[in-house]
This record gives structure tokens, sequence and C-alpha cells, in this order.
């Protein structure tokens, strides 16, 4: 068995890189999961025989904004987090 | 223990990871699909029924590659912006 700290053998680097690329993989397919549950309440309301354009135009704003809305969350959230650390010092 | 080949563990975790993937799209589409066509559980599932839920299942699969594309297109677009792309988790 190996040393943890020992430098990886190639082998065990490719696993190690091909593992890395599947771990942001799985973060995107979960990012997936997330909107479509979101986006499908926000937009479907009984599944018909097709999309039509309102209810295609309405899935992709779903998605543009809720990441729109994630990114505004970061940056007030990051803001305030500065804020009360200068305040505190 | 035979010693095994790094094409045989990615293998079998590429699908590993699709099979967990699709597990989820299975249990999600049964959720949204009986919310939206079963209004009054009956003694068993009628004609229309049955209908939407068909519809619903290639709905359901549209609908995850129309948000899948978008969200591709998205994470494209802000990395050519050179936004700094946060990977706070939050999205």
């Amino acid at each position: 068995m190996s040393d943890m700290d020992s430098p990886m053998t190639p082998k065990e680097k490719e696993l190690h890189k091909f593992i890395m690329i599947e771990k942001q993989k799985a973060q995107i397919n979960a990012q997936i999961h997330g909107f479509n549950d979101i986006c499908w309440e926000k937009c479907i309301g009984k599944p018909g025989k097709k999309l039509d354009r309102n209810t295609e135009a309405c899935l992709k704003n779903c998605v543009d904004r809720f990441i729109d809305t994630s990114l505004l969350i970061a940056q007030r959230f990051t803001q305030m987090v500065q804020k009360r650390d200068a305040h505190n010092k | 223990m035979a010693d095994v080949s790094n094409e045989e563990i990615m293998s079998q975790m590429k699908q590993q990871m699709a099979l967990a993937n699709a597990q989820g799209q299975l249990s999600k589409m049964t959720g949204k699909c009986f919310k939206a066509c079963i209004a009054q559980p009956g003694t068993s599932l009628n004609a229309s029924e049955q209908r939407c839920i068909s519809q619903c299942v290639d709905r359901f699969m549209d609908v995850w590659d129309l948000v899948a594309r978008t969200y591709g297109n998205r994470l494209q677009r802000e990395e050519e912006l050179e936004k700094p792309y946060e990977k706070t988790g939050m999205f």
C-alpha cells in the first residue's frame, strides 16, 4: 500500500486527474438537477405534446436568472462579511 | 489481489456516475409527473392519466436537455467574458 505522502506514480496521476474531472462533471450534473427542479416548477404547468416557445423562453430565463441571483447573493454576502469584519477590528 | 487497470476503474466509475444520474432523473420525473398528472388518485390509472404520464416523461427529458444546454452556454459565456466565475458552490 503506498504511502500517502510519497509522489504519485504515473498510473495514480492518471487516475487522480480522471477523478478530478469526473468530480467536476458530477458537480455540473448536480446543478442541472437543481435547475430542473426549480425551473419545472416555475415554467411547466401540465405537460403538453411538446415544449412551446413561451415555455422554452421561460426555462432559458429561469436558468440564467437563477445564476444571476446566485452571483448577486454571493457578492452581497461577501460585502456584508467584509463590512462586518472591518467594523469588528 | 490482481492488478486492476486504470481503464477498468475509469470505465466502472463512468458507469456508476451515469447510473446514479439516471436514477436521479427517474426519481425526479416520477415526482413531477405524479404531481402533474394524478389529481385524485383512484383505484387505477385511467387512460387520460396514462397519456399524461407518457407525455410528461417526454417533456421532462426535453426540459432536461434545454436546461443542460442553457447552463452549458452560460458557463461558456462566463468564461469568455473572463468574469470571475465564482466557485462559491452556490450555483
